[in-house]
């Protein structure tokens, strides 16, 4: 058969209801089959080895204070993100030029950076003595809580940055103006009208920033010292474990105290995370901003130009002295590097540096695949969503649902995967791999897609009905060439996550290393094995950085502008 | 008091002369029309009174303060917006309260101004409600109401009926034009609608491509056009093409196609120029049969078309040119496709215009 035919055959199936409903139940069955249901189950299952805990006072103590950490540090990451980031947002927004669009480019970089690089950065830049601390006797600030306050903001301002330029660039400045010509000065018309409709932006935005903080496992094992957070402590768990091959299910025999830890502590990740998801979701919209109280006098003062000149000075001051300048400054031994043998030696795969490429091979090759992964099994779900073809009810449900594995911690999300699968079979490594970097990246990627998806007018579906066009074809000539572009940036967002998850890698990898793994080890190295040189790790996160750039650019040349219609 | 002057106003936005040298002056208690086809720039030029975006030259006064550098906040004013802007996250009373608020005014006071203004729209009920769920035309008076209750005295309004249907926009017009001469406004209205802004305004600024073509009552602009264009955007007219073959004393004669001449009012064309004349459909002579009178041309009906009130009459001239008449239908005879007619100027009424040097198409295009 020709390929024309095919098609016509395809495209005559697509308009049987019954295959039509099929592929949209497959994406379903896929979602809940691979990637919602084994996390939560994982831990349900076997609920009762929490029970060891519970009769150990100071480890239940110790996993309790590590996880109250890990929610206070997130809310209070999330709320400094929203006051530094919002007034960075106006900035780009509505000040466009182009030293601030290479701003906003630069703003991307903590984002595609892998955390593993971003952590070291900080770690060198605020804790080591040739970074800012030389001017300093010791280090300025020591691995510990404070370290990682500032690495979380670093790694998720850009993020906040990100969700509210976007919206304040769909925002219809009409109502500011209307605002204006009634009266109020550009502060009180920001904060009566601009911000009260931009709200579930902001909440989505906040949503984002506290999610990823609750999650992040490699960088902030980088910087946290002595200090545990959730995440922190589960590796700590899983590394006393490992040296011991101890946890039943994953590796082996079995520590039930260790392995009733890891339950215990997921478990209670888990429920609370999804908890405040639901509760910000539910009781964010109806959250009243207050728009009738007003201090004429006071947000005058507040609004014009020297306000605003010393608002945007202090704006940019953050963003350089915490975010940028910080997140870089690991190119300088990278730079070093260069004229050492440490270069060649690297690039022989002399020493530690096989593993290193190894690493890296593997992290490359298993963000190929999660993305392909994603195109596939996420778009029809992504349609599904967008134009509700389960009806407005399932469809609301999924779209939360999708968001579970975003706002879950990482590293337990990784054991409770691990702890399903094992039950049940004793599955390869590589495999679990795969599940676990499907199921953390999944909600970015049909997120992004339903987005724009319903960005695309109905109208447009039902014209291409009307010329004649089957389910099929409407897909394949409408929704894919408006979406091409969508599908290819959340494709590289797939895949710049995959490359620099380290939480869910960490619990169900033991022999496998992807290279932000390998980078966490050379840093904080286990008792078995030796430290890498400074020069060695800034080589390292060098040529990390280097990949990422070209992602980058590759990915700003061929979207630039495109994609919106 | 707010009369609003402008002198000399340019905006460019990149490549595009929005507004390009404008010179008026709209008087106290006026109610003014910007009129012209999308894209003359009319609502630039309101927005630029409004403050929401600056002149690059030029200097606009309000009453006696030049505002160029004063916000929009500061301006005095009151705006409706063509999408009308009603705030979504705000039932009509808190949008409608607005002004009075942000200005510091005590609630007690808002209240009162804001019972004032809705009962002037005649909308007190459903004050609850949000912008979602009320119709155009409800939507179009909160709007109103929400910029009278900010207290100005110059309301701007941006086509602000062109969102609503047809029977709704009539009736709203002599509404807004009725609250405005009560409160003592001045009003500046924008509109692409030659109906609309006839129907409502003291007087009226053609507009074409930045620059006005012609300020006047609406009167004026239909008896005594200042060019081609505004003789075409204001009502309807038929052009004719020719030369000036003779002129003496109050009279001249014109050349058309076909050895054709005929006699109009003398203008300033001279012996010899390329003119256009602009002739209303509604002031022909029609009668049927050729009848050899003076100051006429014979032709044939082409295409009748009843209209209601009007009928409407396509003849070709024996010149081949094709012009357009206009008669009350109830009154005469009607005429019939391919009857032979013979069609009288009146002199007075035709209105010579020197020939646009960028051709006569182009001249009176709206895009």
């Amino acid at each position: 058969m020709s390929k024309q035919k095919v098609i016509q055959a395809l495209d005559a199936a697509s308009s049987r209801r019954s295959i039509k409903y099929a592929v949209y139940l497959v994406a379903i069955i896929l979602f809940f089959a691979l990637i919602l249901l084994p996390p939560i189950l994982g831990i349900v299952i076997h609920f009762t080895a929490i029970q060891v805990i519970l009769n150990n006072p100071a480890l239940e103590n110790r996993a309790l204070t590590a996880i109250a950490n890990s929610f206070m540090i997130a809310l209070f990451v999330a709320a400094i993100d929203l006051i530094a980031g919002i007034p960075m947002a106006w900035l780009i927004a509505r000040k466009r030029s182009r030293w601030l669009s290479t701003l906003d480019t630069l703003s991307d970089i903590p984002f595609i950076v892998p955390t593993a690089v971003l952590g070291y950065s900080l770690l060198l830049f605020w804790n080591s003595p040739s970074g800012i601390s030389a001017l300093f006797t010791g280090s300025l600030i020591s691995t510990g809580w404070l370290l990682v306050i500032l690495l979380h903001f670093a790694f998720s301002f850009p993020v906040v940055v990100r969700v509210v330029v976007g919206a304040l660039l769909d925002y219809k400045r009409e109502f500011e103006n209307a605002s204006r010509t009634l009266g109020a000065p550009p502060f009180t018309a920001s904060r009566t009208v601009t911000f009260p409709i931009i709200k579930p932006s902001l909440i989505a935005a906040f949503i984002l920033a506290f999610s990823r903080s609750v999650s992040e496992t490699g960088a902030t094992f980088i910087v946290a010292g002595a200090f545990e957070n959730g995440s922190i402590f589960l590796q700590n768990i899983k590394n006393t474990a490992w040296s011991f091959r101890q946890i039943r299910g994953i590796f082996g025999s079995t520590n039930p105290t260790f392995y009733g830890a890891i339950v215990f502590a997921s478990f209670i990740l888990i429920a609370v995370s999804v908890s405040i998801f639901l509760v910000v979701r539910t009781l964010g919209p109806r959250l009243k901003l207050p728009v009738n109280r007003i201090w004429p006098s006071f947000e005058r003062k507040l609004s014009y130009s020297k306000a605003e000149s010393s608002r945007n000075t202090a704006t940019l001051a953050v963003f350089l002295a915490i975010v940028l300048i910080p997140s870089l400054f690991v190119a300088l031994p990278a730079f070093q590097a260069i004229f050492t043998n440490t270069l060649s030696e690297s690039l022989l795969g002399k020493g530690i540096w096989a593993s290193y490429w190894h690493g890296l091979v593997l992290s490359y090759g298993l963000a190929a695949i999660v993305t392909v992964l994603n195109i596939i099994i996420g778009l029809p779900m992504a349609i599904a969503i967008a134009r509700k073809k389960f009806g407005n009810v399932s469809s609301g449900i999924l779209d939360v649902l999708v968001n579970i594995p975003l706002v879950v911690p990482s590293i337990a999300l990784g054991f409770s995967l691990a702890i399903f699968w094992n039950t049940f079979t004793s599955i390869p490594q590589l495999l679990l791999l795969i599940f676990a970097h499907l199921t953390i990246t999944y909600p970015y990627f049909v997120r992004s897609m339903s987005a724009a998806v319903e960005r695309i007018s109905i109208d447009m579906e039902e014209a291409s009905r009307t010329l004649g066009a089957k389910p099929l074809g409407v897909f394949r000539t409408i929704i894919l060439p408006l979406t091409k572009y969508s599908i290819f940036s959340g494709a590289v967002l797939v895949f710049t996550r995959s490359l620099s998850e380290t939480g869910a890698t960490m619990a169900v990898a033991s022999t496998l290393k992807t290279v932000p793994l390998v980078l966490v080890n050379w840093i904080r190295p286990p008792p078995s094995q030796p430290a890498a040189s400074p020069l060695q790790i800034g080589l390292g996160s060098g040529y990390l950085i280097l990949l990422s750039f070209v992602i980058l650019l590759a990915s700003r040349l061929i979207v630039k502008g495109k994609g919106r219609y | 008091m707010p009369d609003v002057r402008i002198e000399n106003v340019t905006k460019r936005f990149g490549k595009l002369l929005a507004v390009n040298n404008v010179s008026l002056h709209i008087h106290e208690k006026e109610y003014f029309a910007l009129l012209g086809p999308s894209g003359c720039g009319k609502t630039t030029l309101l927005r630029l009174i409004a403050g929401l975006i600056k002149p690059d030259k030029g200097k606009i006064y309000i009453g006696d303060r030049l505002v160029n550098d004063v916000p929009p906040e500061d301006r005095d004013i009151g705006f409706v917006f063509q999408t009308f802007a009603l705030f979504p996250h705000m039932d009509a009373w808190d949008n409608v309260t607005y002004g009075p608020k942000v200005k510091g005014f005590d609630m007690k006071k808002a209240g009162t101004i804001g019972h004032e203004v809705l009962e002037m729209v005649r909308l007190n009920e459903r004050l609850n409600a949000f912008p979602n769920e009320l119709s155009g035309g409800m939507m179009q008076r909160i709007a109103v109401a929400r910029a009278l209750a900010a207290g100005a005295k110059l309301l701007l309004l941006d086509e602000p009926l062109g969102q609503l249907d047809a029977k709704v926009r009539n009736d709203l017009r002599y509404e807004i034009r009725r609250m405005t001469k009560d409160l003592g406004l001045t009003a500046i209205h924008v509109t692409h609608d030659q109906a609309e802004a006839m129907a409502i305004s003291d007087r009226i600024a053609v507009m074409k491509k930045g620059s006005i073509k012609q300020v006047g009552t609406p009167s004026e602009l239909y008896m005594a056009p200042d060019n081609v264009f505004v003789a075409n955007f204001i009502g309807e007219s038929n052009f004719l093409e020719g030369y000036v073959a003779d002129e003496d004393g109050k009279k001249m004669t014109v050349d058309l196609r076909g050895e054709i001449q005929i006699e109009v009012t003398k203008d300033k064309a001279r012996k010899g120029e390329r003119v256009v004349l602009a002739i209303r459909p509604e002031t022909f002579l029609v009668k049927k049969g050729m009848i050899g009178e003076e100051n006429s041309i014979a032709g044939t009906v082409e295409r009748v078309t009843f209209e209601g009130t009007n009928i409407r009459y396509e003849i070709r001239l024996k010149n081949q040119d094709l012009i357009v008449i206009v008669k009350p239908s109830m009154a005469g005879e009607w005429l019939h496709v391919e009857d032979e007619v013979t069609v009288s100027f009146s002199s007075e009424k035709v209105h010579v215009f020197e020939y646009p040097a960028a051709g006569l198409k182009e001249e009176i295009a709206v895009e």
